[in-house]
């Protein structure tokens, strides 16, 4: 079966307005997200019949059943449901199944959702990709943290096509500048290049500025069919292409430290589409860190690889810019409790309704959103249009 | 809090066997002949099952690295700032090591190393580790 490129609308979506929220459990806001998109919809938690969300981090309130758990606490039963667990992008790559099953018939309303205390949550751990067995034990003894397994990346850019911290911090300063105008984001003072090069060092050349920030809150967002969403009469945005790719999780076995698996995901989301970057008016790129931003964008082929610096430098990132991105701040600014794929699909759906919080583009046709999980691990990417 | 050591297996055993003796060992598939890491039971290339341990020569290039100076791995806290990198093997495979006695602003891309082996908590397990190839 062909991707049913427009036949699965997003009809509702809820951003939490929380950013801390110590004493609340992830389930909790959960619930408050997607009865929010719900009522957003106008549909209500009787109509679900599919469901999808991942919460296995300790953050999330969940294990390894999350899936299970989750719809106990809703006390819903879906008949189609979605778990993959490929870190920040999963919700991304949820949308993109659901919209398989709703056209397939075997699911009618699916919601997708996220949350996690991931500032004031428990215990956080560690945060390795995996344990010091099987693959694990060749690279989890030496210590790579999340940030430093980024981090390789955004050095063996900078050696192959002398991309500079200043262009890895004017994502960050973009951002920033975005959330200036969304009262729900995290932070929204603006911010310089020198800010962020003399932000402290996290792992280098990757300073605090170039790193998401932490927040508590979650999201949801409902899919239906073209026929029911033209029913409901409410604002819809529809799926106009998917792709999701694996790359790696070991980071001895990353083929190329330049680039990420969106170069396959991308490529399946516009074909499916039949699209090109050329046709794509904004796009909400995860923005982990500054260095997953950059990689996407030439992954993409919204420029060519090794241009990403000049791409992003030049202005083309910023509302009025080419390819406007993450306008409600994106994780580098608003919110990012753990995992942002909600929040990409979330924002894309606001931008092609006109019901942005912040900054609200003039009337865009298309937005990408593309997630990034893991340790440059997984990629899901999805092409919106109304 | 400890530091996370490698839980090895039947597979990998020789593997820390020979690094507890001073020698780096990788896979080499005896159907392609293409070396490979990280040990399998099947080559990811040819998907061959008839595989090998080699002794590798030890020596390779920086492919990629980030001096870690903040981390919430607790268990790392102690070695801040540490490398973690990416070596590219003269063999053609990438291993994950820490670079060790390099000062900070020698490391590059592309920095010839060799290997050297680092006791760990556990007498049993000694970490190949990698430095500067002249040093
Ligand atoms: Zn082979």
């Amino acid at each position: 079966m062909a991707f049913p490129a427009g036949e699965v609308a997003i009809v509702g979506a809820y951003e939490s307005p929380l950013r801390k929220a110590p004493g609340v459990h992830p389930f909790a806001i959960q619930a408050d997200c997607v009865l929010g998109a719900l009522a957003d919809a106008g549909l209500e938690l009787g109509d679900v019949d599919g469901f999808a969300t991942a919460a296995s981090f300790p953050t999330e309130g969940g294990m390894q059943m999350s899936i299970s758990e989750v719809a106990e606490y809703l006390g819903i039963h879906p008949r189609w449901f979605d778990s993959t667990d490929i870190g920040g992008a999963a919700f991304i790559t949820h949308a993109g199944h659901a919209a398989l099953a709703i056209a397939a018939g075997v699911a009618d309303v699916v919601v997708v959702s996220y949350a996690a205390a991931g500032y004031s949550g428990v215990i956080p751990g560690p945060d390795y990709a995996t344990n010091a067995a099987g693959p694990g034990q060749f690279e989890i003894p030496y210590g790579p943290s999340t940030v430093s397994t980024y981090a390789l990346a955004a050095e063996r850019h900078m050696h192959r096509y002398g991309t500079t911290l200043e262009q890895l911090a004017a994502i960050a300063v973009q951002c920033r500048a975005n959330a200036g105008s969304n009262p729900q984001a995290r932070f929204r003072d603006p911010i310089t290049v020198e800010d962020v090069l003399s932000s402290p060092m996290v792992a280098t050349p990757l300073h605090r500025l170039d790193c998401c920030i932490v927040s508590d809150s979650g999201g949801a967002f409902v899919m239906t069919s073209r026929r029911r969403a033209e029913a409901l009469g409410r604002r819809a945005a529809y799926v106009l292409g998917f792709g999701e790719a694996l790359g790696q999780l070991s980071m001895n076995q990353m083929e190329d430290f330049t680039t990420t698996a969106a170069v396959h995901s991308g490529a399946r989301a516009f074909a499916s589409a039949g699209l090109r970057p050329e046709e794509i008016d904004c796009a909400q790129i995860y923005d982990s860190f500054t260095i997953t931003v950059l990689l996407t964008l030439e992954a993409l082929g919204f420029c060519a690889p090794g241009e990403g610096g000049a791409f992003v430098e030049s202005g083309a990132i910023a509302p009025g810019g080419r390819l406007p991105i993450n306008t409600d701040g994106g994780g580098l600014s608003s919110n990012h409790p753990g995992r942002r794929g909600v929040f990409t699909v979330i924002e894309a759906y606001r931008q092609l309704t006109g019901t942005a919080p912040g900054v609200q583009l003039p009337d865009p046709r298309t937005c990408l959103v593309s997630g990034t999980g893991g340790s440059l691990s997984a990629t899901a990417t999805m092409i919106l249009g109304r | 809090m400890e530091k996370p050591l490698p839980i090895v297996d039947d597979l990998t055993r020789p593997y820390w066997d020979a690094a507890r003796e001073g020698r780096l060992l990788v896979q080499r598939c005896n159907g392609c002949g293409r070396h490979q890491w990280y040990p399998r039971v099947l080559c990811t290339a040819c998907h061959g099952t008839d595989l090998a341990y080699v002794e590798a020569a030890g020596t390779g290039r920086l492919h990629a690295f980030s001096v870690v100076e903040k981390t919430p791995n607790i268990e790392f806290a102690d070695d801040l700032p540490y490398v973690l990198a990416i070596i590219e093997l003269d063999e053609g495979v990438r291993v994950a090591a820490n670079i060790v006695d390099v000062p900070q602003e020698e490391l590059r891309c592309e920095l010839p190393l060799r290997v050297v082996f680092r006791p760990t908590a556990d007498s049993s397990i000694v970490l190949p580790c990698f430095t500067g190839a002249t040093r």
